[in-house]
């Protein structure tokens, strides 16, 4: 048996939007080299995970932990965790009017690189970063100097988010359906762009309602989160049995949501 | 008006003073003129809040502040590159207080250009001059270009014959020098003959920071199918007072495009006046004003579609920081008989503080019915999603809401058509938020 590293560990994890309760308990462990899928209803507190992961100030954790490598993350402030490694591929990506791509996504990677010590990068230098990341995600530059997702299409903005990643290179990324509204071969060159950046000690949480995406991004658990809670988890299987059944036969309180 | 008339009639004084001595020299139209102005403003006084026009900007401390008239000519030692916003290949004039001191040698022209001083203009383009100056401004008005045409002596004179292109910008620097309360009344007019081609800078800036009151008024004039880009930057000492009216005339198929950048002053006025008077005609007016401290800046702007088959494009953003106050007012008429014409109007006010406040009216007056004119307002702090969405990437708050805030600014520049000249704002735009952070 290899050895298992836990990277983020999840435990009764209670948080609220506007005094609305909406996760209710959370248990999940995510260890190195792993990816989970989570599934579930509308509504059901996917994104509201994501965003408390990614340290949202508009969600309040009300109960429970949550540790990534072994730290406390809730107490670190949204840039930090960033720096860390903890990365969210947003379901509704922001436009940033007036920032041009290229500078933004320099801006963060110098961030990053200052907290790891490496020298910041200069245009030049970052150009050639780009390119290769670019490449991966099947980009020329000229997206580079539009400014941040503005008009950009709904795919363009999903794949935006992937080519951010590439470039952050994060250990947990946290992919909230990038899948939804891509066609089917944006879809495969984004999953073949997560594939490519998957390492044996980063971890990846796939939120999504298709199995589709799950075809390309194989996962090692699938979880289905109803209601704030985690009500089932299993392997890669589940989520052909809940791409065939709905939600319905789960629990009596999922078909109640 | 009686509470300030002891103001005017210093002016009316400085005037009697300047006819008889630096402005003796004049030909008689141009006396004249001034004698009308004189008048003009006489009769309309200083503006108070009271006046529709000027509900939200008060200027009691330019009426009250004795100025003196500027009236020396000299060269101040003067790092032009450093001041100046285009290319060092720019056709470049300095003006110092409203004083024409340097232009362009001649014979770096294309044949017929003339970039000179006003008052070499009188004689060397006297009917032209004529025909054009003082023309178009609202100085029935406009009691502030009533001011500054009652002190026409020179300025900057612009011609662009037909047809000709101009290939490098010309920057107009207008630098105040002066370290005691002074007045100046820059002048600028640029004429653009048919199907001619130029872009123009003009440059506002000082060296030393005193409580100076700059009242300028250009007056740009297009010919048909003529097409002129104007920059416009102004960065005066933040204790000073710029009160100035950019008026624009345009006849049919002409392309105007103004980019305005404010900065500085204490208390700053802009009034814009387009008239669209030929069909095809086309101008759009761009702008960001980006104030701290107590700074107050107010722009008014005027698109007067007295032609039908004109558009119009109108986008001015404002961040305020501090207790600062930005002022904006946006007329758009549609005359009589304008069909089809198509305006759009925007202005966007982004307020960093508590205390900082913003005023933002749209002033549609439409008196014809096949027309499609859209405006919008939008007033508040920096948007919390935006800048989640930084801070999730490892941008750090602080450098997060800059980001943030320049974005604001660059937004209204993506659309410059020149890279370098963009570029150049851009980086005005980041430096001036940059020392803001510093501060
Ligand atoms: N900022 C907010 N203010 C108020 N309610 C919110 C806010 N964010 C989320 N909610 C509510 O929380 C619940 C969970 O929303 P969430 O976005 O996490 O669901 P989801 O599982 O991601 O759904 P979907 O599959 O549609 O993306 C919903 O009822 C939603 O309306
Ligand atoms: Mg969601």
């Amino acid at each position: 048996m290899e050895n298992k590293v836990p990277m983020l560990e999840i435990e009764n994890l209670h948080a609220s939007v506007g005094g609305n309760a909406i996760i209710k308990g959370i248990n999940l462990v995510v260890n190195e080299g792993e990816v989970h899928a989570i599934m579930g209803p509308n509504g059901s507190g996917k994104s509201t995970l994501a965003l408390v992961l990614a340290g949202h100030p508009a969600y309040e954790v009300t109960e429970g932990s949550v540790r990534y490598d072994g730290q406390d993350l809730l107490e670190l402030a949204p840039e930090e965790r960033a720096r860390k490694g903890v990365f969210l591929a947003f379901q509704y990506p922001v436009e940033i009017r007036g920032i041009t791509n290229a500078y933004f996504l320099r801006f963060a990677l110098n961030a990053i690189r200052a907290e790891q010590g490496i020298e910041e990068l200069d245009t030049i230098d970052f150009l050639d970063v780009l390119k290769e990341k670019l490449e991966i995600i099947g980009w020329d530059e000229s997206m580079m100097n539009r400014p941040v997702n503005d008009g950009f299409s709904g795919g363009e903005k999903k794949r935006n988010e992937i080519l951010q990643m590439a470039i952050l290179e994060p250990r947990l990324a946290v992919l909230d359906e990038t899948d939804s509204g891509l066609d089917i071969d944006a879809l495969k060159t984004v999953a073949a762009a997560v594939n490519k950046l998957r390492k044996p000690d980063n971890a990846t949480i796939v939120v999504t309602h298709y199995q589709r995406m799950l075809n390309y991004i194989e996962p090692d658990f699938v979880h289905v989160l109803a209601d704030g809670r985690i009500v089932k988890s299993g392997g890669k299987d589940l989520a052909l049995e809940l791409e065939e059944k709905g939600y319905d036969w789960l629990a009596p309180e999922v078909a109640a949501v | 008006m009686s509470k300030s008339s002891t103001a005017e009639t210093r002016y009316v004084d400085q005037f009697k003073q300047f006819s008889a001595n630096g402005g003796k020299s004049a030909p008689a139209w141009l006396k004249e003129l001034r004698e009308d102005a004189i008048g003009r403003f006489e009769n309309l006084g200083f503006p108070t809040t009271r006046d529709e026009e000027w509900r939200f900007t008060s200027v009691k401390d330019i009426v009250a502040q004795q100025y003196e008239l500027a009236t020396k000519r000299e060269l101040p030692s003067l790092d032009v590159a450093a001041v100046a916003v285009s290319p060092g290949d720019s056709h470049r004039i300095i003006l110092v207080n409203g004083k024409f001191v340097a232009g362009p040698a001649p014979e770096s022209l294309p044949d017929g250009v003339a970039i000179h001083s006003l008052g070499r203009a009188f004689e060397s383009h006297g009917e032209l001059v004529r025909l054009h100056l003082a023309k178009y401004s609202c100085e029935r008005e406009n009691v502030f270009a009533a001011l500054n045409a009652a002190f026409i002596t020179d300025g900057v004179f612009v011609f662009v014959p037909p047809e000709i292109v101009l290939d490098r910008p010309i920057e107009i620097i207008y630098v105040s020098t002066s370290n005691r309360p002074m007045v100046c009344h820059p002048r600028c007019l640029v004429i653009a003959g048919r199907g001619a081609k130029a872009v123009i800078i003009e440059n506002f800036t000082a060296l030393e920071g005193s409580e100076y009151f700059t009242n300028a008024v250009s007056e740009v004039v297009l010919d048909a199918n003529a097409d002129i880009g104007l920059y416009r930057i102004q960065r005066e000492a933040t204790n000073a007072h710029h009160v100035a009216t950019t008026q624009i005339y345009q006849s049919r198929d002409s392309r105007f495009a103004l980019t305005t950048v404010a900065f500085g002053a204490a208390l700053a006025r802009h009034d814009i006046q387009v008239v669209l008077d030929g069909e095809g005609a086309e101008c759009s007016l761009r702008g960001v004003y980006s104030i701290r401290g107590s700074q107050h800046t107010d722009h008014h702007t005027v698109i007067d579609h007295a032609k039908p088959h004109c558009n119009s494009f109108e986008h001015l953003n404002g961040v305020m920081d501090d207790s600062s106050r930005g002022v904006f007012n946006g007329r758009i008429i549609v005359r009589k008989g304008a069909q089809k014409t198509d305006a759009k109007q925007n202005n966007g006010n982004l307020l960093l503080t508590e205390s900082a406040r913003a005023d933002s009216q749209p002033q549609l007056e439409i008196y014809a019915d096949d027309v499609r004119c859209t405006h919008g307002a939008t007033l508040g702090p920096l948007d919390q999603q935006s800048l989640f969405y930084l801070e999730s990437r490892g941008i750090g708050e602080a450098d997060a809401k800059r980001l943030l805030t320049y974005g604001f600014g660059a937004e209204v520049f993506t659309a410059v058509p020149d890279s370098a000249l963009r570029e150049r704002l851009n980086k005005l735009l980041k430096d001036h938020l940059g020392a803001a952070n510093a501060k």
